[in-house]
């Protein structure tokens, strides 16, 4: 009996030594925070937090890829014990929720029928789901059995909807999900994506430059909850005021009820939901996540670095923006007229991205009241260039700088800046885009009594928006259509008296398949008139590059553009990133405003140390083939609500808005035109049903 | 008893799972996903060819010597427990790769009647040494091979249409059942 007692203890000690020295031996250190952090758990290694084991989630909290409040069982006190030993408010972490993003995958036709086992993952191994659908929910709700919380429900439309006030972020639902229907982010880590291949898209939002997710906003404005749909809209775009305003909807090219009807108006639904918050005298809060210390210069005040800051802001960044004018705007402030955008709206637009807290410095301009290198030299990590394209190209024709000619940004920026501009009683404007319409039009409303546009081609190759041609031509502007000039003619003292123009006829396609212009011999002809505007393209002015030593390797392209990587927007000095006018040459304001987020998302990616680099399977406004109909079923013929505008005689005689919101009656009714489509399904008629 | 008999005699004949139901737990407690399945194998393999190494040495040059060859099970207790979290520790420093793939299966063995098994029937049958590592390594690679094919089965189970009160467990304790009556083909041939 004795040995038997002495021999097992002697195994137990053996045991108990060997153990010991191994833990010495094979110590691995850890963060003395995440035991501490443990010992706020409950120790029950439940997983309710998705994580495997109590020691796991703190291990996940250290690492900062859990909220304090990760343990469910333990609650608040765990949560504020955990916060005192991480140095951080409970609850300043990001939050991270669970979204749906399939609306009714049911929608789309059966390609097979089954009744066997009711479970989304045994249904995904046959074929990927029953449905034709590749990317849809496949709606057994195994994200519903997954969710611990009780917090996701099957809809009233045979899609799992997330309360999100019992979401918690455990990732279960996710996990459980054979689909990526079915996503736990943070805000910032939505705020960064990009569109990808795989999707749940309608077309309409696979052509948005800026990405914006329109179905939903419609929809939330079917709902009469226009603050979300607000929210909806500034995750992609903070311009919305403006770009409510001036966009030409790309998206509406696309839209599935334009096959068969006219295309829901969702620039107007967009203008709505914005000005709905502008007159509601209350803004509607936008979150930021926690403080980093890392800073972003923001070059160029105008709608890309705008919407670089705000992005960059919303990730808890601290930015500062430079700009070169006496305001923020860019373009929008200083080349669209007031009639179009008032600087009222866009002050008080501006006014909200700078409250979540960027700095602004006004009147200091690139190349000579700053350099790239006092820049660095003041601590900041990251500079993004959104200097936009100011310089008016030339005509190069003889006498197109004499007295009483002007360019067309410096014209409409003097106009818009408040200066008084000499004009006479006639005026042409040279060139066919929307800057040469807003020219003309602004002249109509300084007073000039004839004002003609001279355009090389014809009124279809136009590019300006087929509102302002229609605009401009109820505003009684002359157009003077396939006319290239030759000359400008000017009187002794130097002042521009005549326009010399040759008349052209369409010969062959050109390389942008549009039917090139060709001069028919001996048509010169004079057009008697006191002022010229060249409004024939921008491109950036660059001249502050040659300033530096440190900008030599910065690409420029034969554009005047800066180069960049088309995906990332990283130029060829990496801490250095560009988009909107001065990457792309002159485009549109929400081109611009996409180009910031991209910008965005690299810039935080460089600055958290990770690799610069796009989405693998980035979309980029390609089209998706398979979401793009020749004909669709069940559409009833509905009217398109038209833009409600002031009458002509009224608006040209002032820059008062001419462009007014639509009604909420009108608003409901245009959102409830929207098929609420996503890659083949969408809402029929019912009507037609 | 050639090695090559006793090798297929603890992986088919006396296939520790489905001939011998030891370690029943793990067995429809990880057969759920197939990754799940293979970590604990890989697992498995591990902790029994230590643990049934050093039981065999603890058996024969302590218990039998003093007499105390009754103080067996409690012994082996011990030492298998002792013996997973020092192998939890020592792959937590030297190899982490592995640590992090084996994760929280290791723990889980500590537990595991099939380990304990392997190390009485190797007592039991009078192993020699070598015999000893040979057949509780052979052990080890039986329990895997009956849990992927498990797996296998049953991530195929989910597809068929099974009446209500026999989803889920119920039905893998059927497969289980239909499973290692196949295996007793294999009776009689060592």
């Amino acid at each position: 009996m004795l040995t038997a007692v002495l021999i097992m203890l002697a195994i137990g000690a053996t045991c108990g030594i060997v153990l010991s020295v191994a833990s010495k031996v094979f110590y691995v250190w850890e963060d003395p925070r995440i035991a501490e952090i443990e010992y706020h758990m409950a120790g029950a290694n439940c997983g309710g937090c998705g994580f495997a084991g109590c020691s796991a989630a703190a291990v996940a909290v250290v690492a900062g890829k859990a909220q304090p409040s990760v343990c469910i069982v333990a609650g608040v006190e765990s949560a504020l014990g955990i916060a005192a030993v991480m140095g951080v408010d409970p609850g300043s972490a990001e939050p991270i929720k669970s979204i749906n993003e399939c609306l009714g995958g049911d929608r789309a036709d059966d390609k097979f029928a089954y009744n066997g086992v009711q479970s989304c993952r045994a249904m995904a191994a046959l074929f990927g789901g029953k449905r034709v659908c590749t990317v849809g929910c496949i709606g057994y709700g195994d994200c519903i059995k997954s969710c611990q919380f009780d917090a996701i429900d099957m809809g009233p439309d045979g899609y799992p909807v997330v309360n999100e006030i019992k979401c918690v972020g455990c990732g279960a639902c996710e996990k459980a999900c054979p689909k990526n229907i079915i996503t736990v982010r943070t805000m910032s880590e939505r705020l960064l994506h990009f569109n990808e291949e795989d999707d749940a898209l309608a077309p309409c939002r696979q052509t948005c430059p800026a990405e914006i997710n329109i179905p939903q906003y419609i929809a939330q404005i079917r709902d009469g909850d226009y603050a979300e749909a607000v929210n909806t809209i500034r995750e992609r775009n903070p311009l919305l005021l403006a770009c409510g305003r001036v966009c030409p909807h790309p998206c509406e090219d696309y839209c599935r009820r334009g096959i068969e009807d006219e295309p829901v108006s969702i620039n107007q639904l967009k203008r709505f939901a914005a000005d709905w918050e502008m007159n509601s005298g209350k803004r509607i809060p936008v979150a930021c996540a926690p403080d980093t210390d890392k800073k972003i210069a923001v070059v160029g005040g105008g709608p890309a670095g705008l919407s670089a800051a705000f992005f960059l802001r919303r990730l808890g960044h601290s930015v500062t923006i430079f700009e070169a004018m006496p305001e923020l705007g860019g373009i929008v402030r200083y080349g669209i007229p007031e009639y179009r955008c008032p600087q009222k709206t866009l002050a008080w637009e501006i006014q909200g991205i700078l409250d979540l807290g960027i700095e602004a410095h006004l009147n200091t301009r690139l190349g000579v009241d700053f350099s790239i290198e006092s820049l660095q030299a003041d601590g900041f990590d990251a500079i993004f260039l959104g200097i936009g394209a100011w310089d008016d190209y030339k005509l190069g024709v003889d006498g197109e700088d004499l007295d009483g000619s002007y360019k067309g940004i410096p014209f409409l920026s003097s106009v818009a800046a408040g200066k008084e501009v000499k004009v006479g009683k006639k005026a042409a404007v040279i060139g066919g885009g929307n800057s040469a319409i807003d020219c003309v039009r602004t002249l109509v409303r300084l007073g000039v009594e004839e004002v003609y546009i001279v355009y090389r081609r014809t009124r279809k190759e136009m590019p300006a928006n087929e509102v302002e041609i229609v605009a401009a031509e109820h505003e009684g502007i002359k157009f003077q259509f396939l006319a290239a000039p030759t000359r400008v003619v000017g009187d002794e003292n130097g002042r521009v008296t005549h326009l010399e123009y040759l008349q052209m006829e369409l010969g062959e396609p050109d390389a942008s398949g549009r039917r090139r212009p060709v001069p028919i011999e001996g048509s010169e002809t004079l057009l008697e008139i006191d002022n010229l505007i060249t409004a024939i393209g921008q491109r950036p002015t660059v001249d502050f590059v040659e300033k530096e030593k440190i900008l030599e390797n910065l690409g420029i392209t034969r554009w005047n553009t800066i180069d960049n990587d088309p995906e990332t927007l990283q130029s060829t000095l990496p801490f250095i990133y560009t988009g909107g006018d001065s990457a792309t040459g002159a485009s549109l304001v929400v081109e611009a405003i996409g180009g910031g987020r991209r910008a965005a998302r690299s810039i935080h990616q460089f600055l958290t140390g990770e690799e610069v680099k796009g989405a693998e399977k980035s979309l980029r406004k390609r089209h998706i083939p398979v979401s793009l109909f020749t004909s669709v079923d069940g559409v009833v013929q509905k009217k398109r609500t038209e833009m409600p505008e002031l009458p002509v005689e009224e608006r040209i005689r002032s820059m008062v808005e001419v462009d007014l919101v639509i009604s909420e009656k009108d608003a409901r009714y245009e959102s409830n035109r929207c098929l609420s489509c996503c890659r083949i399904c969408y809402n029929k008629d019912k009507e037609a049903a | 008893m050639g090695y090559f008999e006793l090798i297929i005699s603890c992986i088919f004949v006396n296939n520790i799972l489905l001939a011998q139901f030891l370690g029943n737990c793990p067995f429809l407690g990880t057969s759920k996903k197939m990754e799940t399945a293979v970590g604990m194998s890989m697992a498995v393999v591990f902790v029994m060819v230590m643990a049934g190494v050093i039981t065999w040495v603890i058996y024969n040059w302590i218990l039998v010597p003093t007499n105390l060859t009754y103080l067996r099970t409690i012994a082996f207790i011990l030492v298998i427990a002792s013996l997973v979290q020092f192998v939890e520790m020592f792959l937590k420093k030297s190899i982490p790769a592995l640590y992090a793939g084996l994760g929280i299966f290791l723990p889980l063995i500590t537990t595991n009647c099939a380990v304990m098994g392997a190390c009485v029937l190797n007592i039991d049958k009078e192993f020699n040494f070598l015999e000893a590592l040979v057949a509780s390594f052979a052990y080890a690679v039986g329990f895997g091979l009956a849990l992927v094919l498990f797996a296998g089965v049953r991530e195929k189970t989910l597809l068929a249409r099974v009446p209500k009160p026999l989803q889920d467990t119920s039905i893998a304790l059927v497969t289980a059942g239909v499973i290692s009556l196949s295996f007793f083909a294999f009776k009689g041939m060592v």
